[in-house]
């Protein structure tokens, strides 16, 4: 499996977007053990030390934490890991919006469509 | 993080010709640093010099504190990026050459290597494909228990699954206490295996830092700087 990355932009960051994204999407959950270094960075094909910056930058915006020796966790706290899902979904409501503003189309014109295409699914 | 080589002020001419024009360089441990340069920018003869095949005119090299020699070809593990084996021998032949040429050879290590590479022991080298001689040779240089490993080219002419195949078998070989100098022009199918890159034109380096932070500084890949330090080149 190789991950397809936008290499315009860090790729640590990816890497963490998309452990976050398995969380939210809850494939994975709170209190799972993320792989190890080792094996993340044979299944994303890149540096370890690549990996490494990554579990950092998720360790210091408190989504997951290490065990001494046992590797890292992902936090068991259901408040915060539904912050991060709330996070994540301003996130894509906000390039959304963005992309339909540079489109031209009013908030009202939006609201319509987007209610036009739930209903047809 | 101890250096695992250091260059500082390297210079190399051939016949007046200035190949090496005083580079400076540092590798820590653990480290995994991209080459990157045109042909005929002097990466092959920067790495000729680590693997102690050839000397630098000026400068000092040193590898774990040691000038090159023999003492650090027994810490350098080198790929060439000519066909080196002897042509009369079979992928059995090579081995046996290493395991007894190379004291930090392990040969179980690079049986499993070639396994892996799908390379049958007993093909003879000459007929071995472009593809199948790039994965032999790497799995004996990568079979060595090493400080250094220097790979000139490693991806020269082969296909994207053999490309995913040898990155995974790099990777595989990846310790904190050793660490890899990798020279390419292909950068895209490689740049996600670098934490260090440095761009060397005529014979200098001209760039040099970690590979994330040279994306955050440029929103670029490296392959895109690459393409725009050698625009003009």
């Amino acid at each position: 499996m190789m991950e397809n990355f936008d290499e315009d932009r860090p790729i640590y960051i990816q890497i963490g977007e998309s452990i976050k994204r398995d969380i939210v999407s809850g494939r994975l959950k709170g209190g799972d053990k993320l792989p190890s270094i080792r094996d993340m960075s044979h299944r994303f094909k890149v540096n370890p030390n690549t990996i490494q910056r990554a579990y950092a930058e998720l360790e210091y915006e408190g989504v997951t934490f290490t065990k001494r020796g046992m590797g890292t966790f992902i936090i068991d706290d259901d408040e915060k890991l539904y912050t991060l899902k709330t996070d994540m979904a301003t996130k894509e409501i906000e390039n959304f919006v963005d992309a339909m503003k540079e489109l031209g189309f009013s908030s009202r014109e939006i609201i319509e469509l987007l209610k036009h295409n739930l209903k047809r699914k | 993080m101890k250096a695992v080589l250091e260059l500082r002020d390297v210079h190399k001419s051939f016949m007046g010709k200035k190949a090496l024009q005083g580079v400076d360089l540092s590798v820590g441990a653990g480290s995994v640093i991209g080459l990157l340069g045109p042909n005929g920018s002097g990466k092959t003869t920067l790495i000729k010099i680590i693997a102690g095949l050839i000397k630098q005119n000026a400068g000092e090299v040193k590898i774990c504190g040691l000038n090159p020699g023999e003492e650090t070809k027994a810490l350098v593990s080198y790929l060439p990026d000519t066909q080196h084996l002897y042509k009369w021998m079979r992928v059995e032949d090579a081995i046996c050459f290493y395991d007894d040429f190379f004291e930090d050879f392990d040969r179980l290590r690079c049986e499993e290597l070639l396994d892996y590479m799908g390379i049958d022991r007993a093909d003879k080298v000459k007929d071995l494909s472009k593809g199948m001689y790039e994965k032999t040779s790497l799995a004996l240089t990568l079979a060595r228990q090493s400080r250094l490993y220097v790979l000139d080219e490693p991806l020269g002419g082969i296909d994207p699954v053999a490309r995913d195949t040898i990155i995974d078998t790099i990777l595989s070989n990846y310790r904190e206490d050793s660490s890899f100098i990798i020279s390419t022009h292909l950068v895209s199918d490689v740049e996600r295996l670098f934490d260090t890159v440095a761009f060397i034109k005529e014979g200098k380096i001209i760039l040099d830092g970690e590979a994330e932070e040279l994306r955050i500084e440029r929103s670029m890949s490296i392959e895109n700087i690459y393409k725009e330090v050698f625009r003009n080149a």
